[in-house]
């Protein structure tokens, strides 16, 4: 709870418009886009300037009050849940691109832009930025900075962390810092800079950030390759990175997802199929003929059924965003939707979707698999029922599962989505003891109350190892 | 004002009426966020979007908070466009449970006493009963045609009305004549070879104050080749009662069409207000818990089209030649008919077929005018929020004339061409006025 002289002093900071209290404007904010997570905040707060953000953080440092940073609330680990409490921080106001840096090839930007607003943006000025979450319609970029999300083109353009270049942060006394610039070369003592990228607002609040832009590719071809065969797409995808060809896009979808996105979408995808892989190469022309046709190639070689190419532009559209729509439209199956990201070196994509379907079986669980295989990073989705106890029990034992795969084949429990409080318990098992006890120095470090946004990457307990033996 | 007493029994009714699947089936992705007015021109607050709604109801649900002031002022503010529907991958129906909702909390609330008039007038005195249509829309024809209006209007009198109410009296068609609104066809046969036996869903605005552009729509059908039925014991659509909390006086209309409607052995029952038609085709989720009636609302449903559909169909467009002079047209989606009826290319496709014009398309035609039912009037400052982005959108495409689809999107908009003082620059039309237009260029 918050006293009267702490709202009021609030009030005063952002004026009584920005500052709500009531349980309705708190309810609206208990939740992201992580299934089974709700918690309360105390307040909710919509700041208009760095200069407010900075003494709404010293006051809350004042009286510990915890303060969760918030973008669209569209991530998927639970990581904008005000879980302890305390204040929910928006970034409604602060949503304006500041500057597109033509002789730089640089982008600055406020925490509250929408990304595909952004991306838009710069392609009007014949520029690129890569990073393309599936929620790029709604996300911000304060949140793709803060969970370092990925997308569809991360296996050719690397995620958020590899396009930041400089950033402007609250820290946790109010203090604000700037780090990084519009530098391609920059050693000036530690790299904040991708510290905080991926630090989930756990270490202060970003207030600005310069992000670097590429020349737009001169073409792009999009196509779709079916398959009877779920470990024949798997192959096909490690085939094709080992024979020296980087697509854009890579993506990989089971059956049981093709049927809920056709479903939402109706662009006639195949639902008589195990398995499709989404393929795109962008470039110049000769390059991404040459390149498709090699893949395409190889596709047949690995046993695909048919190999298509979209004729048009709006038909490439309606089949990338048809894959964006994906984990939602899992919902269509059953009233919760439980997603993991689990990633491995993408040379083990075969074993890992071999090894989910066995785990499904083993707990008699559906899961939809699809996912950005060229890059490793795989989503089993559960379709269950939270209301069922038994069935969300076994859910957890195979997902704990599933992790426990993605360690053993040299991956990690999450690719993109962050650790949030949904992760937490399992992030030893990729860090060990001694690897959370480093990041816990930093933390403590940079944020000794523990006020921003606590509970989450560190988990109270972690969970008990799971060993897999197979 | 909602008593604690009366927010209990809300609570109480919300956990046993909502549909609980329903609400769980929103798994809070925000992909609803863009498409949502509200949202947007709320300065994107959470609790005026479609996923903060849901989850508001929800948590009445679940006992976390209680249905309170702030609820219901999140759940009025609606637009009940349902943009959010189409976009939603988990198919969430959101438009059924904002339903289910605003009746429970109308029903359970005591209105005060001048409110609960008007309602009462309006939503079971008026539309309900054709002849009462008839007669309301007589007195404003009188007003026009007397030189009340005249007077009025030098008088000053209409300054003491909220500005939008008294430009949007300006707006207001010139209506026709009682003898006129009397006198209407219960058959129509088709000009040229018959393809088609329809029948036509004639609404009490559009039988009324619309009356031309009804006749306009009959005479489309019959040159498409179409027989027309018009049963003349046919109702309202129930569509202001359902929106508003009255959900039984839905129903109750509901049974009078589909009885009226479904022994004509037709093959389509043709509808030109995408409001109406919305309604109409949602018929067997209304009627879903009456073991009586559900059949009957699902084979309702199905003959449910809207005007541009079946004219797209029939190709219209290629047999008939269809020519304007020179102009820049642009079309405003009616966001019942793009939404619920999922008609959207087949106006498109129609208007794009006239000669000699230039078709435009606004940046978000796909976002409400803000005219929503009676929302124009009971939220003005959001409806004319909303209407005057519409209005930028609009004037940036320099279309002198705008389409829509809907009497109520009709309106709105010509409400916003006379409040931008555009009236010498840009006409609203009704899409069946301006097809006609285009066949009589011809003749």
């Amino acid at each position: 709870m918050l006293s009267n002289d702490v709202k009021q002093k609030l009030k005063a900071i952002v004026g009584v418009e920005n500052f709500e209290d009531s349980k309705s404007a708190c309810l609206v904010y208990s939740y992201d886009a992580t299934p089974n997570f709700q918690s309360m905040p105390d307040g909710v707060i919509s700041p208009r300037t760095t200069q407010e953000v900075s003494e709404i953080v010293k006051l809350c440092n004042e009286h510990k009050i915890p303060i969760v940073p918030r973008g669209s609330g569209s991530n998927l680990c639970g990581g904008t849940c005000p879980t302890e409490g305390g204040l929910v921080l928006l970034f409604r106001h602060m949503n304006k691109i500041l500057e597109i840096d033509e002789e730089n090839l640089t982008v600055t930007v406020q925490p509250g832009v929408v990304t595909l607003d952004m991306i838009n943006a710069v392609e009007a000025k014949g520029l690129f930025y890569p990073p393309d979450p599936s929620s790029m319609k709604i996300s911000t970029m304060g949140g793709n900075i803060n969970e370092n999300s990925g997308g569809l083109r991360g296996l050719k353009y690397g995620v958020t962390r590899d396009y930041v270049m400089a950033l402007e942060v609250v820290l946790a006394n109010g203090d604000i810092i700037r780090t990084g610039g519009k530098l391609a070369k920059d050693v000036a003592g530690y790299d904040l800079t991708r510290l905080y990228v991926g630090s989930e607002g756990t270490l202060g609040v970003i207030t600005e950030a310069t992000l670097k832009l590429i020349p737009i590719p001169e073409t792009k071809k999009t196509m779709l390759a079916l398959y009877q065969d779920l470990e024949a797409a798997a192959k096909t995808v490690s085939k094709i990175i080992a024979n020296k060809i980087i697509p854009s896009t890579l993506e990989f979808l089971d059956q049981p997802t093709l049927k809920v996105v056709e479903d939402f979408a109706q662009i006639g995808l195949p639902t008589d199929v195990q398995a499709v892989l989404l393929i795109e190469q962008d470039g110049p022309a000769e390059v991404v003929e040459k390149d498709m046709k090699k893949m395409a190639e190889i596709c047949h070689a690995e046993k695909a059924v048919s190999v298509k190419v979209a004729q048009t532009a709006e038909e490439a559209e309606a089949l990338t965003t048809a894959r964006r729509a994906a984990l939602s439209a899992c919902a269509r199956l059953k009233p919760t939707t439980i997603l993991e990201d689990a990633t491995v070196p993408r040379s083990e994509i075969a074993k890992m979707v071999n090894g989910i379907n066995k785990i499904a079986e083993k707990y008699k669980l559906d899961i939809c698999t699809f996912g950005h295989a060229g890059d490793g990073n795989l989503h089993p989705t559960c379709p269950t029922d939270a209301r069922n106890h038994e069935e969300m029990e076994r859910v957890e034992e195979a997902f704990a599962e599933i992790f426990a795969l993605a360690i053993e084949l040299g991956g990690t429990i999450t690719g993109e989505h962050g650790v949030g409080v949904m992760k937490a318990p399992y992030l030893e098992w990729k860090l060990g003891k001694e690897g959370i006890a480093a990041m816990q120095a930093i933390k403590s470090g940079l944020d000794p109350n523990n006020i921003m946004n606590p509970g989450k990457v560190f988990a109270k307990d972690s969970r008990k190892r799971l060993v897999v033996t197979r | 004002m909602t008593t604690v007493k009366e927010q209990q029994v809300i609570q109480e009714q919300f956990k046993e009426r909502m549909n609980q699947d329903e609400l769980l089936n929103c798994m809070r992705c925000g992909f609803c966020l863009p498409t949502c007015p509200t949202y947007i021109e709320s300065g994107l607050k959470e609790a005026h979007s479609p996923r903060g709604r849901i989850a508001l109801m929800k948590a009445v649900v679940d006992g976390i908070i209680e249905p309170d002031e702030e609820v219901e002022r999140s759940l009025e503010l609606c637009l009940g466009c349902r943009a959010c529907e189409p976009v939603c991958p988990s198919g969430v129906k959101y438009g059924h449970l904002l339903e289910e909702a605003r009746d429970i909390i109308n029903q359970n609330k005591k209105h005060s006493l001048p409110v609960k008039m008007v309602r009462n007038a309006v939503l079971n005195g008026l539309f309900p009963h054709q002849n009462r249509m008839q007669m309301v829309t007589g007195l404003l024809g009188f007003y026009q045609r007397s030189g009340m209006q005249t007077l009025t209007r030098k008088t000053g009198m209409m300054k003491l009305f909220p500005d939008h109410l008294a430009t949007m009296e300006k707006v207001l068609p010139q209506v026709p004549t009682m003898k006129k609104m009397k006198n209407r066809p219960e058959f129509l046969e088709a000009l040229g070879p018959q393809t088609k036996r329809v029948a036509f869903f004639k609404g009490c605005l559009m039988d009324t104050m619309f009356l031309e552009s009804n006749d306009a729509t009959m005479k489309l059908l019959q040159l498409a080749g179409c027989e027309i039925v018009i049963p003349p014991d046919q109702a309202c659509c129930g569509a202001l009662h359902g929106h508003s909390g009255e959900k039984d006086a839905g129903k109750e209309l509901a049974k009078r069409n589909i009885q009226a409607f479904e022994d004509l052995e037709v093959d389509f029952i043709i509808t030109n207000a995408g409001g109406c038609g919305a309604f109409l085709i949602d018929y067997d989720h209304l009627l879903k818990d009456d073991p009586d009636w559900k059949e009957r609302a699902k084979a309702f449903v199905s003959k449910i089209k809207d005007i541009s559909e079946i004219l797209y169909e029939l190709d219209f467009h290629k047999k008939n030649h269809l020519e304007l002079p020179e102009q820049v047209i642009t079309y405003q989606d009616s966001c019942h008919l793009r939404n619920v009826m999922k008609t959207a290319s087949a106006p498109r496709a129609l208007l794009q077929a006239i000669k000699g014009i230039e078709y435009r398309e606004m940046k978000d035609a796909d976002r409400c005018c803000g005219s929503a039912g009676i929302y124009n009037i009971v939220e003005s400052e959001m409806s004319m929020q909303i209407l005057d982005y519409k209005m930028i959108q609009t004037k940036a495409t320099l279309a002198t004339t705008v389409v829509t689809a809907n009497p109520g999107c009709l309106l709105q908009m010509k409400l916003g061409i006379e409040r931008e003082g555009l009236t010498d620059k840009m006409r609203g039309v009704h899409i069946v006025d301006l097809l006609l237009e285009a066949v009589g260029q011809e003749k």
